[in-house]
């Protein structure tokens, strides 16, 4: 995995709640048996019109926010369906932070695996840092620090350390659970003694 | 120290615990399909890993299925790679499969309770968001990604935090008409398409008990548009019935055995709840969604709200946005929306006692000439049983059209989609923009509220349609 240290960006922010894993990237994108290549779609229906064209007022098709890499946007994001191929589409598209009030919890799992950090910073805080977004000027994201600075200012967020460790090494977390092989076996065992029928095929 | 059935299943599935609480927990039911695995499968071959415990994992092609004549198999070249490649994955590492021939091959969260593969107290997980609706059974059950269904796949463990306990009570009788879609769409009204965020929910008290193992399944399905990953209720008679002689159930002794260890499954008396809500099963009526969030709900006899009564910005801005989206204006009421078209069927509303209930409705009746009306059974087995009780030919008779189970127009990802601005009543479990079609416009109803739907060629409510 992709590891996440810090970044410098113009946020694009996109006020609207519940944006929902369809509207992050509808279905017809996930006939795809890959993980790459679904920035161009990602947000589709509010990015293209009903012929496929751009919508140009779409703050995502609009210089410098095209190339931004941190998305700043309304509560409750990544609700709805457990898709992963929503912070692949995000992830593609460039996007490796996102700042909210509150995210839905298969999308916040969903990020660490992929190097996305999903920061939650009250909605006060939110609005004062969506003027840079408006001023398009850069804000800076230090994960080690857990700090994000903007102007002359900064402010600290939250995180699991656990979730931390492994976005700022990179962490394969299988790997991690297959070095406790013998006791996820002696559990299997333990298993076939106490439930047999989990194992009566 | 009492301890909440949730916090029961989770000790019973540790495996490791490290001190800052992340918890390394056993999986028992895997249930895997053709959308969110193929990555899955990509990534292990990428490093050289493999199925620790094939026979752990279920798989069934649905999310892409075409719903209609399949002897001349998928037309779209993309759906048809996706679900060769299910079938390609699942040969290569051992994984037991139901394919689109198959009768047992359905909607993955309708076949695993059919065959007996879901069980009470059991880790169930699967790389989508409705997997709660196992929960029914009384086991863990939440939905997880495409990574976590690598990890699963490679070591039949999954990386996770305890969630917090949240409780909701519902008491007393239904009145006629009205259905456990109605009790879940009036939970997720109250609690907020956000409110159980963290947190697993167990559904309490009379009316749950009361209530049949299909419609409890409808209750947990939804609950993840209340945020909660996972949904469970206690584990009863009625769930040990159910299972008994599935094809995947225990049998002879370990049956007996099963069932001993089942009983135990409950929260204890005194046992702490960090949240609670209740309700009163009587003040329940037919419910409907207006909007495009799951928590924007009404009922048959109320109206679409007015942005202009709302003092918070933030929510005028949310009704106004989605008012326009629906087409409709603030204060309309709910019987007076027409529609265009009518579905019944996915993980939500797809089985027997769903298709029965809308069938009631429909018998000697026809639907409205302008409505387009279909019926998508959540399996084959499903389809089978209604054919054999002629519930097809009641629903064909009314002018519906009587499909092959699959996810279909629930997310329209096959060719069973909205055009821009038809309106549907659906008792599938999202109405999002463009869930089920671009423009397409969701009225999320219980199937006996489709079926009345459909008569009437606009939302209305069933009690009137009722014997």
């Amino acid at each position: 995995m992709q590891k996440f240290i810090s970044l410098k960006s113009i946020p694009t922010y996109l006020p609207l709640v519940n944006i929902d894993t369809d509207m992050i990237i509808p279905k017809q994108f996930l006939k795809t048996i890959k993980r790459t290549g679904l920035g161009k779609n990602l947000f589709f229906e509010l990015r293209y019109d009903e012929k496929g064209k751009e919508i140009p007022d779409f703050i995502l098709n609009k210089k410098p926010f095209c190339n931004s890499n941190i998305l700043i946007t309304g509560k409750n994001f990544g609700c709805g369906s457990s898709r992963e191929h929503a912070p692949w589409a995000l992830l593609d598209f460039g996007i490796t932070c996102i700042i909210s009030s509150s995210y839905a919890d298969i999308f916040y799992n969903n990020c660490f695996k992929n190097g996305i950090l999903p920061i939650v910073l009250n909605e006060d805080k939110i609005k004062e840092i969506s003027e840079y977004s408006n001023r398009k000027e850069e804000i800076s994201v230090n994960l080690a620090d857990q700090k994000i600075i903007y102007g002359n200012n900064e402010i600290s967020f939250e995180i699991d350390p656990f979730k931390k460790k492994c976005l700022l090494e990179g962490l394969d977390d299988i790997a991690l659970s297959l070095e406790k092989s013998e006791k996820i076996k002696s559990f299997e065992n333990k298993i076939k003694n106490q439930r047999p029928w989990i194992f009566n095929d | 120290m009492p301890h909440t059935l949730y916090d029961k299943i989770w000790n019973d599935h540790l495996v490791h615990e490290q001190d800052d609480g992340t918890a390394l927990l056993f999986v028992d039911r895997h249930l895997i399909h053709e959308v969110t695995s193929p990555q899955a499968f990509e990534g292990l071959r990428n490093s050289n890993r493999t199925v620790r415990q094939p026979s752990l994992t279920l798989a069934v092609a649905d999310h892409n299925v075409p719903t209609t004549d399949r002897s001349k198999g998928i037309s779209d070249q993309e759906s048809k790679i996706q679900v060769e490649t299910l079938e390609a994955n699942c040969k290569e590492f051992g994984i037991k499969l139901f394919g689109m021939d198959d009768k047992r091959q359905g909607i993955v969260h309708v076949t695993g309770p059919e065959q007996g593969f879901t069980q009470p107290g059991t880790v169930i997980v699967c790389g989508d968001s409705h997997t709660a609706t196992h929960g029914a059974f009384g086991s863990l059950a939440f939905g997880i990604g495409t990574s976590e269904v690598e990890h699963v796949l490679a070591t039949q463990t999954l990386v996770q935090k305890k969630a917090k306990n949240f409780r909701i009570n519902v008491n007393g009788k239904l009145p006629l008409g009205v259905t456990s879609k109605d009790v879940i769409l009036q939970i997720i009204g109250k609690i907020g398409t956000a409110g159980g965020t963290g947190c697993v929910i167990e559904y309490a008290g009379d009316l749950i008990r009361s209530l049949s193992v299909e419609q409890r399944m409808t209750i947990c399905n939804m609950t993840i548009e209340g945020g909660a990953r996972a949904g469970l209720i206690e584990p009863d008679e009625k769930i040990f019935n159910y299972l008994k002689g599935r094809p995947m159930s225990p049998k002879g002794e370990t049956w007996d055995k099963a069932v001993e260890v089942w009983s135990n499954l409950n929260s204890d008396n005194g046992s702490h709840f960090d949240k609670e809500v209740s309700l009163t099963a009587e003040e329940i009526i037919p419910m409907v969604t207006w909007g495009t969030s799951p928590q924007d709900v009404i009922t048959i006899e109320g109206k679409v709200p007015n942005p202009n009564t709302e003092k918070d910005l933030d929510k005028k801005n949310s009704i106004e946005r989605s008012l326009k989206y629906m087409g409709l204006k603030p204060d309309t009421l709910a019987k007076d929306i027409k529609i265009d078209k009518v579905f019944i069927g996915s993980c939500t509303n797809g089985r027997i006692e769903d298709l029965r209930e809308a069938a009631k409705i429909l018998k000697n009746k026809k639907k409205a000439s302008h409505v387009h009306a279909m019926v998508v059974p959540g399996s084959g087995l499903v389809k089978q049983q209604a054919e054999q009780e002629g519930l097809d030919k009641i629903f064909i008779n009314s002018g519906f059209e009587w499909r092959e189970p699959g996810c279909s127009m629930c997310l329209a990802m096959n060719a069973d989609k909205l055009k821009p601005e038809e309106r549907c009543a659906s008792t599938s479990n999202r109405n999002f923009e463009g869930r089920q079609g671009r423009g397409g416009r969701t009225h999320l109803v219980s199937p006996g509220m489709a079926a009345a739907a459909a008569i009437s060629g606009n939302l209305d409510d069933v009690r009137k349609y009722q014997n």
